[in-house]
């Protein structure tokens, strides 16, 4: 037998690691591996939530496929963004990307 | 220590331990890799937690699709930084810190949580998951209208990606 809490520190603990790279890596792949780092420990949250709540009720598992797409939208747009920047500017380093800085 | 903790915590450290090397490592296809280790252990997870078409979702999503085309976009964006120079910004410290505080302020909040140590009920016998989870997505009065919305989203955002790096001759 688990306890909810396991879950809950571990997926804590991977948003936490996903934090850190989203504000230090310098590359914009990168960062947007450590997006989705955090939404995979949303996600251990939503299905450990369902498990141990109502198991009958699916609220949590249908919550966790609704951020699946949106994960996957993200991903496509963002890497299309970064794919689109790198021909322009030749680079993929976020604080050199500063066109609409002024 | 019961068998399903040790395979818990067994598989929880791999899930941590290549999260970390994801967002440490230099070489930014070793990082895609190990996010693909990551992925596999979240599946397992699901899978603990008896949610198997969850898990076979992660696998053929985030590892079939995501991760690899991380790893295209990794290897199309490659020319500028090749694994010399910093891979971590001046303020690096500064974001550590922020996810010190955050993982201490999330732990802190669901430690006062009175559902904090539940134990995982009796799933009732005769309850098919996949197919109460099928019902849900289409049922008029459940999640049909999100699950709609959803579909929309992703339609939209991949016109949208395809418009954006797309290249006029």
């Amino acid at each position: 037998m688990i306890p909810l809490s396991w879950f809950l520190l571990l997926s804590a603990a991977l948003f936490s690691i996903g934090l850190f790279g989203v504000l230090s890596r310098r590359n914009a792949v990168a960062i947007l591996l450590g997006v989705e780092l955090m939404l995979n420990a949303v996600n251990i949250n939503l299905v450990s939530f369902w498990r141990y709540g109502t198991v009958t009720t699916m609220s949590g598992q249908v919550f966790a496929i609704i951020v699946f797409a949106v994960a996957a939208a993200e991903v496509a747009v963002g890497l299309a963004l970064v794919l689109s920047v790198y021909r322009q500017r030749n680079t993929v380093i976020a604080e050199e990307i500063d066109m609409m800085k002024w | 220590m019961e068998i399903g903790q040790l395979v818990f915590a067994a598989t929880g450290l791999v899930v941590l331990g290549s999260a970390v090397v994801v967002v440490t490592t230099r070489n930014l296809v070793h990082a895609a890799l190990w996010l693909v280790v990551t992925l596999f252990g979240v599946a397992a997870l699901y899978a603990i937690l008896d949610a198997g078409f969850l898990a076979i979702v992660q696998v053929v999503i985030y590892i079939g699709a995501i991760a690899i085309l991380f790893i295209f976009a990794v290897m199309l964006t490659r020319k500028e930084l090749r694994d010399q120079g910093a891979q971590l910004n001046r303020g690096w410290w500064l974001g550590a810190l922020v996810a010190v505080l955050t993982f201490a302020g999330l732990a802190l909040m669901v430690r006062g949580w009175s559902g904090f140590s539940t134990l995982p009920k009796a799933i009732p016998a005769g309850f098919d998951a996949v197919g109460a989870l099928g019902n849900a997505l289409v049922a008029p009065d459940a999640f049909v209208l999100p699950f709609e919305v959803a579909s929309v989203l992703l339609l939209a955002a991949l016109i949208g990606a395809v418009y954006i790096a797309f290249t006029r001759k």
